[in-house]
């Protein structure tokens, strides 16, 4: 077993090295990305060692980065292409969602676009704004793109590399804060699939369902309602587009409750389709009605107000103590 | 005023273009061969970087600038120097909060204070401007107090100060999102029939985005009072210019029918000669202008960028020979505009600038939680309303189990 203790930033340096050394088509693109290695160093030495013709420094313009991906895929490349921050994808959006995301369908399926997105989303870094949303559910509500986020650093390496051999276009979105968090990755296991989700800890009287940033947090919240007696699961989604219904109902129908967490705003974001679809799926197995904890109907706050703002321990444990009082 | 006889004026300088050919045969991506501009690249400069007033009689292009600072006192250039000096204290001092952990984030313009104080100090208090997030010296040209510029580089709120007070808009992030909001201003003030001008304020990065071609094209086709001052400080954190552009920035505005100028950035004198020029044109209704201000970026891009992994100490030592405070020091000494005590009596000023800021900074309170639901909307929402209720009862509850023991 080859299994290696590495951040969740080296394991998609990792990851991206394998890509570009497996198939010559792969190019990484993006704002900084070939001395500097990208702002998070996410892309260090890969310039370096793949040069300038696969590792590209473009210029300082975000729709000029997808536009030209997509025009790079269509000529049989696998761009792979950085946006420095969540809050700087929106000059791409409309690449994104009116050409990357319908053209495989216009085609008539004859055409294909493997092209990924990175994005290291979400708060908790103290930044300035535009640099710590989540604008996951946003990507999630356009047909024709896939939408998914490691929590760890083996998802972040296999994901990723999974993402780069779809042959659709993948949005992945990259816990900012989790970068330096580490773990172990075998990069010679057979991974699981994409857009499967995964039980990250097994439990019986509730289940916590996170992606990226707030696993770790609903893994801590498991943890401490474990201490006051309670049985917690907590799923890891890993992908918010597809999502794993089945995997989740699996764990509901154990548990009978469940409780969504994201960062983003709880109107409209990802927990509130899960809750619907749960509820439908589960209507007779739920002892209590699905609840979301996430960002409030409000910009995301100056970062000396972001730990009021994002879902910490204490507003998971009192969901699920709401929940349980059903 | 037409738009076609804005197009029809002649580019201030035409070069650089005679070996595009050779380049685009190249077939690389990624790897560009020629140099995108000239390697001396030609300046409207009034000031050397020795301190000498340039012979304008030599020099026909600088003639018809230099007209417009003709009315510069000592005084004024005493003036400028006192605000290229404290604006670059009150940075300094900020940097320095950023590394004792007072502010989280912090853009310096050390080496841009020429380019910043000489078009700032050619605006009038009816112009309107819209900076990027690097335009402290603007923003003291401006009167705004230096210590709300912090607010948000300290995280305790977006913006700061209220920007009709001073005709100052806020920091705009996002790159290039400003030109188009400085254009659409511009166009309302032609509708009222004003003769104020606005300028917008980008860097040579934000010059590759959408937003600003298109700010380019709304203010050319509207033949808006609009100054697009590009402080091209040759990098976008990592990226050179070349990473950027083929053609000196200052000729792309000839494509979309307005002028472009080249002015040396780190001379204050011709940065605010060009300027004026600029928004005199503006206010007879002449429509836009490309201020291209040729300067560096003497630190780091922010407090968390590390430019050694990406330029060169002698490029930056190169630059260092150019400072636009050093210059203007050498030419008051030399020309006798300036005395020992009125260095003397500046440093005693700066002292208190330097210790003001750390004293407010530091005292700065952390903003009110419940200050996330404030100001969503002007007109109040319903779900704001709920969340904002629950939040309360919930952190109420907080409250009342600490009670409880
Ligand atoms: C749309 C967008 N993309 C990326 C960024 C991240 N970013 C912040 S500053 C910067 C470089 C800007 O360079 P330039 O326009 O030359 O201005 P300078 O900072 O050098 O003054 C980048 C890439 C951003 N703020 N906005």
């Amino acid at each position: 077993m080859a299994a290696v203790k590495m951040s969740i930033a080296k394991a998609l340096n990792e990851s991206l090295r394998k890509a570009l050394e497996t198939d010559p088509k792969v190019l990484i693109m993006g704002e900084d990305v070939g001395k500097l290695g990208g702002v998070f160093r996410i892309t260090d030495g890969l310039q370096k060692d793949f040069g300038e013709e696969r590792v590209i420094d473009t210029p300082l313009a975000e729709s000029g980065i997808v536009g030209t991906a997509i025009g790079l895929a269509l000529r049989g490349y696998r761009p792979v292409v950085e946006i420095q921050f969540d809050g700087f994808v929106f000059p791409a959006y409309d690449q994104i969602v009116t050409q990357l995301a319908k053209m495989h369908a216009r085609a008539l399926g004859k055409i294909k676009l493997p092209v990924v997105v990175r994005i290291p989303y979400a708060g908790g870094i103290g930044a300035v704004e535009h640099h710590s949303e989540s604008p996951e559910a946003l990507f999630a509500h356009v047909p024709g793109l896939k939408v998914v986020s490691p929590s760890n650093a083996s998802d972040a390496y296999w994901m990723l590399q999974q993402a780069i051999l779809s042959d659709d276009p993948v949005i992945f979105f990259e816990p900012k804060r989790r970068y330096w968090d580490k773990g172990d990755v075998d990069v010679e296991a057979i991974p699981g699939e994409l857009h499967k989700a995964r039980v990250a800890r097994p439990g019986t009287d509730l289940t916590l369902a996170a992606y990226g940033p707030m696993v770790k947090v609903c893994l801590e919240a498991a943890a401490a309602a474990a201490e006051e007696g309670k049985s917690v699961e907590v799923v890891d989604l890993r992908s918010m587009s597809p999502v794993d219904f089945d995997g989740l109902q699996a764990s509901v129908e154990r548990t009978r409750r469940l409780v969504v967490v994201h960062e983003a705003p709880v109107f409209l974001g990802v927990g509130a389709e899960i809750a619907a679809r749960i509820t439908e799926r589960c209507f007779y197995h739920l002892e209590a009605p699905v609840l979301r904890v996430g960002g409030f109907h409000a910009p995301y706050p100056p970062a000396r107000l972001e730990d009021e703002y994002l879902p910490g321990l204490d507003r998971v444990l009192d969901a699920v103590d709401r929940s349980l009082a059903y | 005023m037409t738009v076609e006889s804005t197009a029809a004026r002649k580019p201030r300088r035409s070069s650089g273009t005679k070996r595009a050919a050779g380049a685009a045969s190249a077939r690389k991506t990624a790897a560009a061969t020629a140099q995108p501009h000239d390697a001396e690249p030609q300046l409207v400069q009034l000031l050397t970087p020795e301190g000498e007033r340039v012979d304008v009689n030599d020099n026909p292009d600088v003639a018809e600038f230099a007209p417009y600072v003709e009315d510069i006192t000592t005084e004024d250039l005493r003036g400028l120097y006192r605000d290229m000096v404290l604006t670059r204290r009150f940075d300094g001092e900020a940097t320095a909060l950023q590394r004792q952990g007072e502010l989280g984030l912090w853009a310096s313009l050390l080496g841009q204070e020429a380019a910043q104080i000489g078009s700032g100090r050619a605006l009038r208090d009816d112009d309107y401007v819209f900076p990027t997030y690097r335009e402290h010296g603007v923003a003291w040209c401006r009167g705004v107090d230096p210590t709300n510029l912090l607010g948000m580089f300290r995280g305790v709120n977006h913006g700061g100060w209220d920007p009709n007070t001073n005709n100052f808009h806020l920091y705009t992030i996002v790159i290039g999102s400003q030109t188009l909001h400085a254009t659409g201003y511009a166009m309302g003030v032609a509708k009222d029939g004003a003769d104020s001008a606005v300028i917008a304020y980008f860097g040579d990065g934000a010059s590759s985005q959408g937003d600003v071609a298109e700010a380019f094209t709304f203010s050319a086709v509207y033949n808006s009072p609009v100054v697009f001052f590009c402080q091209n400080n040759q990098w976008a954190i990592s990226e050179p210019t070349e990473r950027q552009m083929r053609v000196p920035l200052y000729q792309r505005a000839q494509g979309f029918g307005f002028p472009g100028v080249r002015v040396d950035g780190n001379d204050v004198l011709a940065c605010l000669a060009v300027t004026r020029w600029a928004l005199e044109r503006a206010r007879r209704g002449e429509g836009p202008t490309l201020v291209e201000a040729f300067t560096y970026r003497m630190g780091a891009h922010t407090t968390s960028d590390d430019p050694t992994k990406y330029r060169r100490d002698e490029e930056t030592a190169a630059w260092e020979a150019k400072d636009p405070i050093l210059r203007l020091k050498a030419h008051l000494l030399a020309s006798g505009g300036a005395d020992e005590a009125f260095f003397e009596a500046l440093e005693a000023e700066s002292e208190a600038l330097g210790k003001r800021v750390r004293e407010v900074v530091r005292a700065m309170p952390d903003p009110d939680t419940m200050a996330i639901f404030e100001n969503v909307y002007a007109d109040g929402h319903a779900l704001v309303d709920e969340e904002r209720a629950q939040f309360a009862a919930y952190l109420a509850s907080f409250e009342s189990a600490e009670e409880g023991h």
